[in-house]
């Protein structure tokens, strides 16, 4: 019976949770591991993209809710994400318009467009300041909970509770959709296809008749709508805070490099090593150890490191994989 | 190449025309009182001395980045590291603090180094396959350890006097002793970060100084027994007098009533200058040491690098090693700036240290002012600091501009609260624009 | 590009974590098409003319002509530096030529970009990163189809059919083939598209003599169908005996022009440029 204990301990504040961080870290370091592959460079401004397309549908989200329109038990803002997909991906297609397309005309150094993208996370925070704020928001509604604890433990007779919120089962569900949908469209479909080989060789793209900004604008859009969904599910799985969207750039970052740059598969795969790594590390195990072991009273929390340390482990993650693998997980482009 | 040459003649004139432009912004904003200007020279020379502080970070950046091109993101932690000092140096002692876990702390802190350094040594000496997880059984053992010596220790430490220590608690030296060490805490971490990342296959500079930038500034929130962490330490030395000692002194009242100068204003205008002249010395000596440095063989040896790294290497130049002692140089002087804002502050406040204001920003600074040219950095980061504060002000006064015909009402008051958040705006345009019109910057390299 | 131009002169390239230097083009793919009008009706199918151009300041090619007509081997020979892949590229509009036309098919397309001319019935196999290495052979061959709109299975069959050795390796990715399964890969996307012309940068380079000998039997195959071949090579020799037409280009203009076998004959191309 402990060990049941145990394990929905476990599965409760350490599988459940973690599985929903991947989720959203390895959507948002798939379109930093594409736009990495296609435009070559490391995009600063994705955070701040997410940030500002959560910000949309935040605001959408009022739009709804003051309109009377809901989805019933699933949260009005999976209405509104389409509609701020839609409107952040042509405030990002402008962007490449105005900023990074003259760029890749003169054929400049990738490291120039790290530098515009850093200019562009300037313009998109702004932005997103001037859009909403800076304070904290949360705009989940509907149905807060699949499983409760209380109902977990009345099916199960157990001490120890289960909770499935509905944000972790919708983020779940829609990372899933997407992982498949991209990954089908990028084995099957021509553009997908079109798009590989860009990022093998773009002077044979061009050889083929693919035509470069095609896929140029495709993959903004791929990687605007996936940092969307990311950042609207992981405002709803916790709250919306413009600077935590900038903070998160570094999971993301270490998600994609862990996973090897360049490799979506990578991608997701590097997304949920770190979020494993650092809910498991951030947990106090004191209360599972308590089932296993009933006789040994530790005196700390088993706690291997605080949850403000959190971004600690991204780091560590990265740096033991780049001293083992220094390609990543999956063979980066970057070998 | 033609540009270089075209632009050795044109940056002879530009610098003296950028100082030029920044002294007459300067003077606005010290005599004229209108919506954009504030017409206090207090206010001035406050902008003043941030933008000399600026200048130092940015000329710390413009090292590693000038000099060898490396990408250092964590600008922000090297720079809360170097605050960190003039806690550690020049504040008083804290009674009972050392006593109660000081060496403990200390002996932890080698053990927990001591692992780290057991864990290299060991992997390098063990076959390849056991290689990871000889390291990993090593480095688990010493942090338990580690945690072991360190928990107790903190606890003591931080349940001293817990309302107004609960830290380790200074040496009581002077201040200005902190400016260096503050750059030696800072050239520490660099190293450490540096020789793991800078000896990878390629180097993740960009993607390991974010990390560290961030651990840094969480490390110096969380550690309370460090500097209070979250609390703030507040009332840290100061190497000039303070306002309220010099309105107090007869001399000092009788030159101002000689200037015929309001007293308060006065005194922060005394207090402002001798920063101002301080900062000024710090700065012309670090643009100096660092091109005596890039003119010495050891600066020709980095262009060198930095131009052609496989024929550098081929001629039996260790690469890795010279980026790092420039990674480590760089970061050194952005760690004596961070010394010395606490200083100026007075204050350290771990919540304060915002990413997008302490890297990024002093990225900018460096881009604008032109890579590589530590004249560009200085005069850059001036520039773009004084825009920075005031698009705060603009921000709104604009705004109220362009709203004007609107009706009163909640949109338009909307845009007006919120138009202070426009100077993110604007500094992302001021480096879009750059990038695009003059990608070499305000005053370019040699 | 790395002379300071366009970045921060090499700053900031060497950390893989933020910029990506591999796969990355030379050619500016932003650049939109002119428009195309007709040239005069008598010229040969291909028609380079008086190409002046290079790349910066400095011209290689120096009123260099080169023609080809329909099922023709055109082949350009000439010492290192000669200006032949930049000849190659200018034709493909690749490279913004000073002067000069590039007539094809009775039509001016010298203000086309290179994707256009490749829907105009231009194939390019480039000498060298001529394959796409993470897709598989098969997909490398769908990428050269990737114009077509009608079904291109009758095409692919007719690649395998002409190269059976990739055929059987279709499902794995290029990158992983020997380097003269590459070639073959490399001249069968560039066929996927029907190209009516077919300009092939040095494909024998690195290969061994066996494998040289086939591909120059395919490429005779090739041509027997109809489709004008225009190349570069090293091997003169054994080029020109294949050649129907053969240019020796010497500091980008063209030297000496003849059959193949008469460059053959000519004592002082032998001489020059054939090593006796």
């Amino acid at each position: 019976m402990d060990i049941l204990n145990a394990l929905v301990a476990i599965l409760n504040f350490v599988i459940i949770p973690a599985t929903a961080y991947g989720a959203q870290l390895a959507m948002g370091a798939l379109g930093v591991t594409l736009i990495y592959g296609i435009l070559r460079f490391s995009n600063f401004a994705h955070g701040d993209t997410m940030a500002f397309g959560t910000g949309l549908v935040i605001l959408l989200t009022w739009g709804l809710q003051a309109l009377g329109l809901s989805l019933g038990p699933l949260p009005t803002a999976l209405l509104a994400l389409p509609v701020a997909i839609a409107g952040t991906a042509a405030l990002v297609l402008l962007t490449d318009r105005v900023v990074y397309r003259y760029y890749r005309q003169v054929k400049a150094d990738p490291i120039v467009l790290v530098m515009a993208s850093v200019g562009v996370m300037f313009v998109m925070n702004g932005l997103t300041r001037l859009l909403i704020g800076v304070d904290e928001i949360r705009f989940d509604d509907g149905a807060r909970f699949l499983i409760s604890v209380s109902q977990f433990k009345g099916w199960t007779g157990l001490d120890e509770g289960l909770a499935l919120r509905s944000t972790q089962a919708i983020t779940l569900v829609v990372a899933a959709l997407a992982c498949w949908a991209l990954f089908r469209f990028l084995n099957r479909s021509r553009a997908g296809k079109a798009m590989r080989a860009y990022s093998d060789n773009e002077d044979l793209a061009l050889l083929s008749g693919i035509d470069p900004e095609r896929v140029v604008r495709l993959t903004w859009i791929i990687a605007t709508a996936l940092a969307v969904a990311a950042g609207t599910l992981y405002g709803l799985d916790k709250s919306f805070k413009a600077f935590n969207y900038f903070q998160i750039l570094l999971p993301i970052f270490a998600a994609a490099i862990v996973g090897g740059l360049g490799n979506p598969v990578g991608a997701i795969a590097g997304g949920f090593v770190i979020a494993y790594s650092e809910v498991a590390v951030t947990y106090p195990w004191k209360k599972i150890a308590g089932y296993l072991l009933p006789d040994w009273q530790p005196e700390g929390l088993l706690q291997l490191l605080s949850t403000e340390y959190k971004f600690a482990v991204s780091f560590v993650i990265l740096i033991v994989v780049l001293l083992f693998r220094p390609t990543g997980l999956f063979r980066g482009k970057s070998v | 190449m033609s540009t270089t040459r075209q632009a050795e003649s044109t940056s002879l004139w530009r610098a003296p025309a950028l100082l030029a432009v920044l002294v007459f912004l300067f003077v606005l904003e010290g005599t004229l009182s209108n919506a954009f200007f504030s017409g206090s020279w207090n206010s001035a020379l406050g902008i003043l001395n941030m933008g000399l502080l600026s200048a130092i970070m940015a000329l710390g950046v413009n090292i590693t980045w000038g000099y060898a091109g490396l990408f250092n993101a964590g600008v922000v932690g090297f720079l809360a590291l170097g605050g960190l000092a003039p806690v550690l140096v020049a504040t008083q002692p804290v009674p009972g603090a050392w006593e109660a876990g000081g060496p403990r702390v200390l002996l932890a802190l080698a053990v927990g180094l001591g692992t780290l350094v057991v864990a290299t040594l060991v992997a390098a000496r063990v076959p390849r396959a056991w290689r990871f997880w000889a390291a990993l059984l090593i480095i688990s053992v010493g942090y338990v350890a580690y945690r072991a010596l360190f928990d107790p220790a903190v606890i003591a430490i931080e349940a001293n006097n817990p309302a107004k220590a609960g830290n380790i608690g200074g040496l009581g030296l002077p201040v200005l002793l902190s400016w260096p060490v503050g750059g030696l805490l800072a050239a520490g971490a660099a190293w450490g970060v540096g020789k793991v990342a800078l000896g990878l296959r390629s180097d993740y500079l960009a993607i390991a100084t974010l990390g560290i930038g961030e651990i840094i500034v969480a490390v110096m929130r969380n550690e309370g027994w460090l500097a209070r962490g979250v609390l703030n330490f507040s009332g840290i030395p100061r190497p000039v007098p303070y306002e309220l000692d010099l309105q107090g002194d007869p001399d000092f009242q009788a030159r101002v009533a000689g200037w015929g100068m309001d007293l308060a204003t006065a005194s922060g205008i005394w207090v402002k200058l001798a920063y101002a002249g301080l900062f000024l010395v710090i700065v012309l000596l670090l643009i100096l040491l660092s091109e005596l440095a890039l003119k010495s063989p050891w600066g020709r040896m980095m262009r060198a690098i930095r131009d052609n790294e496989v024929a550098a290497e081929a001629m039996g130049k260790d690469v890795t090693r010279r980026h790092l002692q420039v990674f480590v140089i760089g970061a050194a002087v952005i760690g004596i700036a961070g010394a010395m804002m606490v200083t100026l502050d007075g204050l350290l406040n771990p919540s304060g240290y915002n990413p997008l204001r302490y890297t990024f920003l002093v990225w900018v600074m460096v881009i604008v002012g032109g890579s590589g040219n530590n004249w560009g950095a200085v005069l850059g980061a001036v520039l773009i600091w004084f825009l920075w504060i005031k698009a705060e002000v603009w921000g709104p006064a604009v705004m109220a501009l362009v709203t004007a015909p609107m009706p009163e009402g909640g949109l338009r008051s909307h845009l007006i609260e919120s138009a202070p958040h426009m100077r993110f705006l604007a500094m992302g345009l001021v480096l879009l624009l750059v990038l695009r019109f003059a990608p070499r910057g305000l005053i370019p390299e040699k | 590009m790395s002379d300071g131009a366009h970045g921060f002169g090499n700053r900031g390239m060497r950390d893989l974590s933020v910029v990506n230097p591999a796969g990355r083009g030379t050619v500016d793919g932003t650049r939109s098409s002119g428009r195309v009008h007709p040239g005069s009706a008598e010229a040969p199918f291909l028609a380079a003319r008086d190409m002046r151009g290079g790349y910066g300041k400095a011209d290689i090619l120096n009123g260099c002509t080169i023609t080809v007509d329909q099922g023709q081997i055109a082949v350009i020979v000439g010492p290192n530096g000669a200006g032949k892949s930049t000849a190659m590229k200018a034709i493909f509009g690749m490279l913004d030529l000073r002067e000069g036309s590039v007539q094809l098919d009775g039509q001016d397309i010298s203000a086309l970009n290179p994707q256009d001319r490749v829907r105009r019935g231009m194939g390019f196999v480039p000498q060298t990163s001529n394959v796409f290495p993470s897709l598989t052979v098969q997909e490398n061959l769908e990428m050269g189809a990737y114009i077509r709109d009608d079904d291109f299975r009758q095409t692919m069959d007719q690649v395998y059919t002409l190269f059976p050795a990739v055929a059987e390796k279709r499902l794995q990715p290029a990158g992983e083939l020997s380097g003269g399964q590459r070639q073959q890969v490399a001249v069968g996307r560039a066929l996927m598209t029907q190209p009516r012309l077919l300009m092939l940068d040095e494909p024998t380079a690195g290969v061994s003599p066996i494998v040289m000998d086939e591909l120059f039997d395919r490429i005779i195959e090739i041509a027997r169908t109809g489709i004008s071949i225009l190349m570069v090579e090293q091997n003169a020799r054994q080029a020109l005996e294949i050649a129907d037409l053969g240019y020796v280009l010497v500091q980008g203009a063209n030297r000496y022009t003849d059959t193949g076998a008469a460059l053959l004959a000519n004592p002082e191309v032998r001489r020059t440029f054939l090593g006796g």
